[in-house]
């Protein structure tokens, strides 16, 4: 048997930087390049040649998922995304039920971008809610309205999308506890079968902590922020998802099997400026600038800028960091004699699920998601 | 120039005892004691323009560092006096300057006929130097006033001329006036101490009898021991015997400092010069005791032998558990060269192993930690000081009690604690703050008098217990740094005092344990249980901070229980970041102590030790 490789495809663009936002992409006027639509072009031809290096350097391999994130990959004519698609699937074997997302932000995506993609091979959209309460949205620095997201997920199901997930981010400067259940109740009333809710980062450099160090903004506290997420979880829950990683929930089989394959060390290669790659214990990650990318690309030299290989230790610290994140937990057998004595003290303290701890497996519970990189701080030490 | 040539001058063992003078000098640390005796060096010739440096006797960096000195020394300056052009040898006996080494301040007076009392005149005399002009007086020295630093623009010698005509019993226009910095005065001073200073006396013919004024380790020779020969002579090659320990050396070495050691003949009366016997540790050869011959013992010791006796003790832990067998062998070393210092291992169930020291006071305490860490390299806490408490039982069982957790906690029928004699010289704007805060401390007001219109000498008796927290820099904030201050030990007295234990989740904190007076317990409690809940981190559990006496809980705080730490996203372009992040913290995880279930950073300990004055500056001031 072949082996796996899942492919991760970025596309650096946005229209406009959110103000949250510390990700590796570019709007048109920090590039000063020509349009977009060759902007584009170029780009896609740097990544179908990254597509052919992973080819040269892996072999043969299935590919059971791949993802397009960002950036804003609805930006992007959607011709241009499904040549990434047929690329890989000339070089590799995209499997009959591979799951193929694309990440969309609801103003820039349209009926005909969605048709063409589904057409193309994509199963599932990510969509960029964040928040249905407008001042929330303007504190994210986020561009939408928020009926947009509900005509943007009716496209995608006509477009014959079946699996639809939506983003949502807590604890905005300004958003309260009554904001939250609205943005909750909103995206429960949506035709999807996949939801994220992320407490915000406040991410160094970014125009938001700079609202914040000015005193412009000011963001709620911790409290508040963990009794959101119980509250997400309690409404989520209700509606029928479960969660199965801590910011992430389903309805029975929506699962977004590309981010699993992050979590349980499979391999994947990262194609595009700044993306990461993991194979076979080495991670690299490429140059930053998509500029510096192409150059790179077109003069047939790696755009890897560093790579690790991880050693026994920081195996063994990624498989607790990652899988203790899941509803699936952590095989108590997996564990050391010590992990197991400390993880017992939060066993008392009620942070882990007391059926699995008697089934012989750590799972956090709903309190123990919130203290989770705590906790994990403790197994490894 | 009347500086002779050391060749020409009258050489060590046999030198008249009529021609040599024996003289210290008093000074409080920044009067220019090191910068005066620098110029006489010079002035004399025994050192050599082009191979002068600035405080040529200190030898310790901290020592130049801080402008301070620890260790005495003794020079011999060949010097022809320019009032009766005849030849003279003057020995300088340096003395250290700090109300902690009162007793080697005493045996260095022993040594001498004479002291030059020196002042700087911008500033007046300090309550240190007061209380060692006491000590001269009561040793019968003959006081040579002396006025320092006559360059300066704020000098006012005349007004401190008055004060030090009072303190002497003088006449103002006695007062010399030099400038140790210019050379000023510094040759009349010479010849003063010629003129004024008796010669020593003694029996060349007798047994040797020889006091002990200094002692100090030497990497390459092992223990050099000063000494100042009372009767009969030292000579090389001979057995020398110790008075308090009976021990039996031969002399290796014997000789001069001229400022650098040179080999003699041996002493004779009145001399002063070193010993080397091979010995390897200081408590061998001890401050104050007398050295004899072993063939011709004297029957008599000199007086005023003293085993030096800590005042003060604290618990010294390495911060890194790994650095705990480095630490014992650095104290081994240092208490080669200090026989005040004392230690033994101890274990606190919060910072691990480490020793509890006992220190003459807290200068002392500072002086070692501080020598600890760096000439050895070593990161360390230190307990807060404390002093010795004879505890009666009921029952009438006594202890001696060093450290505050092994105070009983049974019921305690007497506690006596150290009380100390203070004197603070203060210019008189401060006496009501000054007083307040004696009082605070539990003080009794013994007197007051005027050194002047508008300088003070105020004296307290006070526990010791008071002095060691923070009582010095209190005292300096409170008058602008005006004020100083010298205690000496008197004795003991019953206390009413408690120990207050500080709890984390219902397990003491060792080394939060402290015993205090019963009027300051609540203060005391409520102080550290603030203090902790800022500095302990949350925990996944609600961690009750509790200051109690015995069973009764005397203040509260809570630590809450963390909510939320966890990061939303772990992407794959978040995983090494994330994994990398946990092995910083995996590092710091490495500073953490656990007390109980409680994990506190060794940073709260080291907060949470310290006095409000050390957090402001960092460390105590001298």
């Amino acid at each position: 048997m072949s082996r796996r490789l899942s492919f991760y495809i970025h596309i650096p663009y946005c229209a406009k930087r959110c103000g949250y936002c510390d990700f590796n992409t570019y709007t048109p006027a920090e590039l000063q390049g020509p349009d977009l639509a060759t902007v584009s072009q170029n780009y896609i031809d740097a990544a179908l040649r990254e597509i052919e290096l992973a080819h040269s350097t892996v072999g043969e391999a299935q590919v059971p998922s791949i993802f397009f994130g960002g950036g804003t990959p609805s930006l992007m004519p959607a011709s241009e995304l499904a040549r990434v698609i047929a690329r890989i699937d000339e070089r590799f074997e995209v499997l009959d039920d591979a799951e193929i997302t694309l990440e969309v932000n609801p103003d820039s995506v349209t009926p005909e971008f969605l048709s063409t993609m589904r057409e193309s091979g994509a199963t599932r959209i990510s969509m960029g809610m964040q928040s249905a309460v407008p001042h929330v949205l303007e504190a994210l620095d986020r561009t939408h309205k928020p009926e947009n997201v509900v005509s943007a997920v009716n496209a995608a199901v006509r477009a014959g999308f079946e699996n639809i997930s939506v983003d949502l981010i807590y604890g905005a400067p300004g958003e309260s506890i009554a904001d939250w259940k609205t943005s909750v109740s909103a995206a429960m009333e949506l035709p999807i079968n996949h939801i994220s809710a992320y407490a915000l980062i406040v991410e160094r450099g970014t125009k938001l902590a700079a609202q914040i160090a000015r005193g412009e903004l000011t963001l709620p506290d911790d409290d508040e922020t963990a009794e959101k997420y119980l509250i997400a979880d309690d409404a989520f829950e209700s509606a029928g998802f479960s969660w199965y990683e801590l910011s992430n929930w389903s309805k029975p089989g929506g699962e977004c099997r590309h981010n699993i394959a992050y979590w349980d060390g499979s391999h994947w290669w990262g194609v595009g400026p700044g993306a990461h790659s993991y194979i076979d214990k080495k991670r690299w990650w490429n140059v930053k600038h998509p500029s510096t990318y192409q150059q790179k690309i077109f003069k047939n030299d790696s755009p890897e800028l560093s790579s690790e290989v991880l050693t026994g230790e920081n195996l063994a610290d990624e498989f607790v960091m990652l899988q203790i994140r899941r509803r699936e937990g952590i095989q108590l057998s997996a564990l050391t004699d010590l992990q197991i004595k400390k993880a017992e003290l939060f066993l008392g303290s009620g942070h882990l699920e007391e059926k699995s701890w008697s089934e012989k497996k750590l799972v956090l519970s709903k309190n123990g998601r919130l203290i989770a990189d705590r906790i994990v701080r403790e197994l490894v030490m | 120039m009347p500086a002779i040539p050391l060749a020409k001058a009258p050489q060590p063992s046999a030198t008249n005892p009529a021609q040599i003078r024996n003289f210290c000098i008093i000074a409080h640390i920044d009067h220019g004691k090191s910068t005066l005796a620098d110029r006489m060096l010079g002035i004399t010739g025994v050192v050599e323009a082009r191979n002068m440096r600035e405080q040529y006797l200190d030898r310790m960096d901290i020592e130049r560092e801080r402008g301070i000195t620890i260790k005495s020394q003794a020079v011999r300056l060949p010097w022809k006096s320019g009032i009766d052009g005849q030849e003279y040898i003057l020995n300088m006996i340096d003395t250290p300057g700090h109300v902690d080494f009162t007793y080697e301040v005493s045996r260095s007076l022993a040594a001498c006929e004479g002291a030059i009392l020196l002042v700087d005149c911008a500033q007046g005399i300090e309550a240190q130097t007061l209380a060692n002009l006491y000590l001269a007086m009561e040793n019968n020295l003959t006081i040579i006033p002396v006025l320092n630093k006559i360059d300066l623009p704020a000098a006012q010698p005349e007004k401190f001329a008055i004060e030090l005509s009072k303190l002497v019993g003088c006449k103002p226009e006695d007062c010399l006036k030099v400038s140790g910095k210019t050379g000023a005065g510094v040759e009349e001073l010479l010849d003063q101490i010629v003129a004024q200073i008796p010669p020593p006396q003694g029996n060349p013919d007798g047994p040797a009898r020889a006091l002990i004024f200094d002692s100090v380790y030497d990497t390459y020779r092992g223990v050099v021991t000063y000494v100042r020969v009372f009767d009969g002579k030292l000579s090389p090659r001979e057995q020398i015997q110790m008075f308090s320990t009976a021990a039996k050396h031969e002399l290796l070495d014997i000789g001069v400092i001229s400022p650098e050691p040179v080999s003699s003949k041996g002493l004779g009366v009145g001399e002063v010069g070193y010993l080397i016997t091979g010995v390897k540790d200081v408590r061998l050869s001890r401050v104050g005791d007398t050295v004899t011959t072993f063939h011709k013992p004297a029957k008599e010791a000199l007086g005023g032998y003293k085993d030096p006796k800590p005042m003060v003790f604290s618990g010294l832990y390495p911060i890194d558990g790994d650095e705990y067998p480095m630490l014992r062998d650095a104290l081994d070393k240092l208490q080669l060269n200090d026989a005040a210092l004392v230690y033994e291992p101890e274990t606190s169930a919060a910072l691990g192993f480490g020793f509890r020291c006992g220190f003459l006071g807290l200068l002392h305490m500072e002086i070692v930690r501080e020598r600890l860490e760096r000439e050895f390299n070593l990161t360390l806490i230190s307990t807060a000081p404390n002093v010795v408490y004879r505890v009666t039982k009921e029952g009438g069982e006594e202890l001696i009690v060093t450290n505050p957790s092994e105070y009983p906690s049974g019921k305690v029928d007497k506690v006596l604690e150290p009380i100390v004699r203070a004197t603070i010289l203060s210019p008189t704007d401060y006496i009501g703050t000054i007083m307040e805060l004696c009082q605070q401390r539990r003080g009794t007001l013994n007197g007051m008098d005027y050194l002047s219109e508008d300088r003070v000498e105020i004296r307290y008796t006070l526990p010791l217990a008071e002095i060691v927290f923070d009582f010095f820099d209190q005292l300096k904030s409170r008058t602008k740094g005006y004020a100083s201050l010298d205690y000496e030990p008197i004795g003991e007295a019953e206390g009413d005092l408690v120990k207050v234990d500080i709890l984390l989740q219902g397990d003491t904190v060792d080394a939060f344990s402290s015993i205090v007076h019963r009027e300051k317990a609540y203060a005391y409690g409520v102080m550290m249980t603030t203090k902790l809940r800022e500095l302990i981190p949350t925990q996944q559990f609600e961690v009750p901070i509790q200051a109690a006496i015995g069973a009764k809980i005397i203040a509260r705080e809570n630590i809450r229980a963390i909510r939320k730490d966890v990061l939303a996203k772990c992407y794959g372009g978040d995983i090494s970041r994330k994994r990398k992040l946990l092995e910083k913290q995996k590092e710091g995880k490495k500073r953490m102590k656990m007390v109980g279930r409680v994990e506190v950073p060794q940073e709260a300990f080291i907060a949470a030790l310290a006095t409000n004055a050390d957090a402001e500056s960092g460390k105590v001031k001298k």
